[in-house]
């Protein structure tokens, strides 16, 4: 890139222009990719201003975008690096003792600060800072891709752009806009501006906006009084309306309030119209003011109106054609079990205070999520109590002594828990769902409980459910007792659960150590219609892995809080074998 | 987010804390505070100096010239102070242009003295201006050619040197413990942000250690974030004469729970042109041209709404603003202007938003206020919300004129005065 034509440097605040088409700016606390024209480009990111200072030495501008809360200190940090020259602060609040510290670094090193609290301002045709001057559609209409002739300057971010649109329509649009921030103590003021302009030679007239609040229209009095800025100044400063109020009122702006006769807006109109300002009789007056110096301007051959060539067509944010209905985008995501989009997440439909309302269970939930639909009392109930008795089992587990293993290995508790989780299958707790595969297609072809065994036999497939290493016919599952107990006593239908104990009794003839086990018990407890929703999409193990991530857990912060050291299996349980 | 007058009470609460703690000096401030619910017991008990020292007694109300006012009760012990200050209390006074109710009052010992010094330090762009005099007092301004200032830059350390022009007519014994003082003063006002801190008189006690007699304040409470904790338990009140009516005080709470900025202020409840207008800057201008039309008297609110309230939050601003609009329908038009510039990135649409669900649920009130929208803004989107409003106004069946940034931004202005005149004129003929 070509070197940027580096501004005479002069006194503080007589700089000449500050940014051009080859300026390169450092964002602070803002990151986008942004659109030039049609192309994407993604900003190189640093983690500090000290890093992308020194790797791109040519920028010199700081755009800084981070609050009130710690704008001051990134401001000072980079107006002490000699790469930047001017700076841009966005937030608005910070203390006013701050912005003095950073208006005397930046004097003493000859540097320029616009803000604090301001929108940014706009380079015609060169450079714009953030959010100044909106959007594409506006920067067309202000035609602020090419280069007016004139310089505008107002405290209010609002009221610039406004401006920008005023002006390009009673002259031929800005040259440089800025928008200096509402505060008492501007980083930089409006006289700064103007006396900027006063040595930019495309600049051919200036237009200022100042508010009521503050003295600082009076150096530009002295300026143009003392004949440093010679060129037209049409000046307005708002607030004329401040006689009118009984009290102070406390204006939107920091700085802007109804006290004090020299600061008012009356006072400050008639000095600048005495120095040599033209002030229109009222704001409703300033589009024509301008538009009568420029003609001025024009008539007398000092401003050759800027040519309006057609500016090249940049295509629409998808974003600002979806807004206005221009594009249909389809989606790449379908998501049914919530909704999160309002004031207040719903499952399934139902919002959070009707279930904290309704003393919400952890079972509630699950119903909602994972059925898509408000379960019975006695389904709620016994889903909980799957829940507490699959919770945990002991250490020896597969899936407990894996999280164990991973615990005392220092792993963090996700991966422990995850561990455990991942022994879960055919053999271990995941038992459920070809269960009721199983058991569904039994009781559907009408298969006799011997049967149903044979045929399971002879397609080497174990009885799924049907199995509990240490518990036999003498030495029941007291889990599956409560669990069938409590169904038999509320389900209204426990057809299955029935089915399963005759293949238990059966089993339990073949060999005594075959008995339900809590898994074959759970599948029991639901309807033909729910399993067959159920049992395709496979909702049933989620209940034993929910479950069982209670233990898990229990056995991995169990293992941190007796400061298990690393498991080495003994080699005298292992059997080496080539 | 501005300079905040705060009570002479805090000022002087902190300029003893912190003199101690930056200045090391221990200055002989003793102050009390009285307000409508104080129990006069535990006050005792906590200033035990109320029942032993002759007292001063002044109303804390953030306005000055008080002995000229017969509003300073000296050398009062202390059932005198409590009787002064129920004779006081809630009494509505009047101070020039604005009126009020007296509701806080200062009490100090009562110290006899005879030098009466002013002193002022005041925040400026490039740094502070101290300003001195030996003849402070309540008769300051006509000894006003006595007083000195000298300007200290940014950071600039507070020597004896920098301070000398003030203290040079100052007899030499005095001056040490005056630079102390100064100094010090100097460094709490920067230190707790301070934009102005003025001491008129100031003087020396029994062992000519410095205190002040009448003191004002004004903080910089965008230093809240930081200073609060020093500040400590401290408020700022509302300027005299200002009472907050409850739709004022809703806006002022939201104000403070957003990162945007919402204002009110209710000029005249009875006022027949209102404005909601989008931005600090654009809404000092609304109010300027009604003022220019002549429409003084009737402008009924400042008001600006910025720096992107949400559609929720705009929503119950609205509805603040249309019940200060509309109520006490006496059949004549009024007007209300929704205005604005041309939006650098508030979405116009969203915001509109919420004001449109708000005219929508006040559309009763609207129409029963014969109230007539005057809609002009401009940025982002703002097609979209335009169309918004119109649509609104067909829907409901009230009032709305829309217009977008190819419009003058304070043209409806005059078009909701001209409305009202002829509106007037009508109701006139009607009734002949």
């Amino acid at each position: 890139m070509p070197t940027s034509p580096r501004p005479s440097a002069g006194r503080y605040g007589q700089a000449g222009q500050l940014f051009t088409k080859q300026t390169q700016a450092i964002f602070y606390n803002w990151f986008q990719k942004v659109f030039f024209g049609a192309e994407e480009v993604a900003i190189p990111q640093y983690g500090s201003t000290a890093e992308a200072a020194k790797a791109h030495p040519k920028a010199d501008v700081f755009i800084n975008m981070a609050s009130f809360r710690s704008a001051y200190e990134s401001t000072l940090e980079a107006l002490q690096l000699p790469t930047i020259r001017t700076v841009a602060v966005i937030a608005e609040g910070v203390p006013e003792r701050d912005t003095k510290h950073l208006i005397a670094v930046a004097r003493r090193g000859n540097k320029v600060v616009l803000g604090p609290a301001t929108v940014g301002g706009v380079q015609a045709g060169a450079f714009k800072i953030a959010d100044a001057a909106g959007t594409l559609d506006n920067i067309l209409a202000c035609r602020l891709y090419r280069p007016g002739c004139v310089g505008f300057v107002s405290k209010s971010g609002g009221m610039s752009n406004e401006l920008y649109n005023v002006i390009a329509r009673a002259a031929d649009g800005v040259y440089e806009g800025v928008a200096i921030g509402g505060d008492a103590f501007p980083g930089s003021t409006l006289s700064d501006h103007c006396l900027r302009y006063q040595n930019i030679p495309g600049v051919a007239m200036i237009v200022v906006l100042g508010e009521i609040g503050g003295r600082d229209e009076y150096s530009l009095v002295e300026a143009l009084a003392s004949g440093a800025i010679t060129k037209p100044v049409v000046a307005w400063v708002s607030g004329t309306c401040a006689t009118l109020f009984a009290t102070e009122v406390q204006f939107g702006h920091a700085g802007a309030k109804s006290g004090g006769d020299d600061e008012s807006a009356q006072a400050k109109n008639a000095a600048l119209a005495a120095a040599g300002a033209v002030v229109p009789a009222s704001f409703e007056d300033l589009e024509a003011t301008i538009a009568r110096v420029y003609r001025g301007l024009v008539d007398a051959g000092r401003v050759t109106p800027a040519r309006d060539d057609p500016p090249p067509a940049v295509p629409e944010d998808l974003a600002a054609a979806k807004r206005a209905g221009r594009v249909r985008v389809p989606t790449h995501v379908v998501s049914s079990i919530c909704d999160d989009r309002g004031e207040e997440p719903t499952y399934n439909g139902v919002s959070m205070s009707e279930l904290m309302q309704g003393d919400a269970t952890v079972a509630d939930a699950i119903g909602l999520l994972w059925f898509k639909r408000r379960l019975p009392g006695y389904a709620t109930k016994f889903i909980e109590m799957c829940v507490v008795l699959c919770a945990d089992h002991g250490p020896c587990v597969s899936g407990a002594h894996n999280t164990i293993v991973t615990a005392r290995a220092g792993k963090d508790l996700i991966s422990s828990l995850v561990s455990g989780l991942l022994t879960i299958g055919p053999r271990f707790g995941g038992a459920i769902d070809g269960a009721a595969q199983y058991f569904k297609e039994a009781v559907d072809e009408g298969w006799e409980p011997d049967e149903f065994v044979e045929k399971m036999k002879k397609r080497g497939i174990r009885v799924p459910g049907i199995g509990h290493r240490i518990k036999s016919k003498d030495n029941r599952d007291k889990r599956v007792e409560l669990l069938q107990r409590y169904a038999r006593t509320h389900f209204p239908s426990t057809r299955y659960l029935d089915y399963a104990v005759e293949v238990e009794g059966y089993t339990l003839q073949k060999a005594a150590n075959l008995v339900l086990n809590v898994d074959g018990c759970i599948v029991g407890m639901f309807t033909k219609v729910e399993i067959d929703s159920i049992v395709k999409i496979g909702y049933l193990n989620g209940l034993f892995v929910l479950a069982r991530t209670i233990g898990l857990i229990g056995h991995c912060l169990d293992q941190k809080r007796l400061g298990q050291p690393l498991y080495r299996h003994p080699w005298d349980d292992v059997l080496y074998t080539k | 987010m501005a300079r905040k007058k705060i009570r002479e009470y805090n000022s002087k609460t902190l300029l003893k804390v912190h003199a101690a703690r930056l200045g090391g000096l221990d200055l002989p401030i003793r102050v009390a505070q009285v307000k409508a619910d104080t129990d006069f017991g535990a006050l005792v008990t906590a200033h035990p100096w109320l029942s032993t020292t002759p007292l001063v007694v002044k109303p804390d109300c953030l306005f000055g010239k008080r002995g000229k006012h017969d509003l300073v009760g000296l050398k009062l012990d202390l059932a005198g102070a409590e009787d002064f200050i129920a004779q006081r209390m809630g009494k509505v006074i009047n101070m020039g242009t604005v009126s009020g109710p007296i509701d806080c009052f200062i009490i100090e010992p009562f110290v006899p003295h005879d030098a009466e010094y002013y002193l002022c330090i005041q925040s400026t762009r490039a740094g502070t201006d101290l300003s001195f005099s030996e003849a402070g007092g309540v008769e300051i301004e006509e000894h006003w050619d006595q007083v000195r200032s000298v300007s200290l830059a940014v950071g600039e350390a507070v020597t004896g040197e920098a301070l000398a022009p003030l203290l040079a007519t100052l007899p030499l014994e005095l001056r040490p413990g005056m630079e102390a003082f100064l100094a010090t003063a100097h460094a709490v006002f920067t230190d707790l942000d301070f934009t102005l801190m003025e001491m008129n008189p100031f003087t020396l006690g029994p062992d000519g250690a410095p205190f002040p007699l009448d003191m004002r304040g004004e903080l910089d409470d965008t230093a809240a974030f930081r200073s609060a904790k020093k500040w400590g338990d401290l408020e700022f009140p509302l300027p005299f004469g200002r009472r907050l009516g409850p739709a004022e005080a809703a806006v002022a709470r939201m104000d403070e729970g957003t990162g945007a900025s919402l204002k009110l202020s209710v000029l005249n409840p009875r006022g027949r042109v209102w404005t909601m207008v989008a931005g600090g800057g654009a809404s000092v201008i609304y109010a300027d041209t009604v003022g220019d039309l002549g429409a003084a008297d009737e402008l009924g609110n400042y008001a600006e709404y910025s720096g992107g309230p949400n559609a929720a939050e705009t929503h119950a601003y609205a509805l603040r603003l249309l019940d200060c609009t509309t109520a006490g329908p006496d059949g004549r038009a009024r007007a209300l202007i929704v205005g604005g510039g041309i939006a650098n990135f508030t979405d116009v649409a969203a915001t509109f938003k919420g004001i449109i669900q708000a005219i929508r649920e006040r559309a009763d009130a609207v129409k029963a206020a014969r109230l007539k929208l005057f809609v002009r803004r401009g940025g982002p989107n703002y097609r979209a919300g335009l169309d918004a409003m119109r649509a609104l106004g067909s829907e409901i069946g009230i009032d709305i004129e829309v217009y977008g940034p190819e419009a003058s931004m304070t043209g409806i202005c005059k078009l909701a005065i001209d409305h009202l005149k002829d509106s007037d004129a009508r109701d006139a003929k009607a009734a002949q």
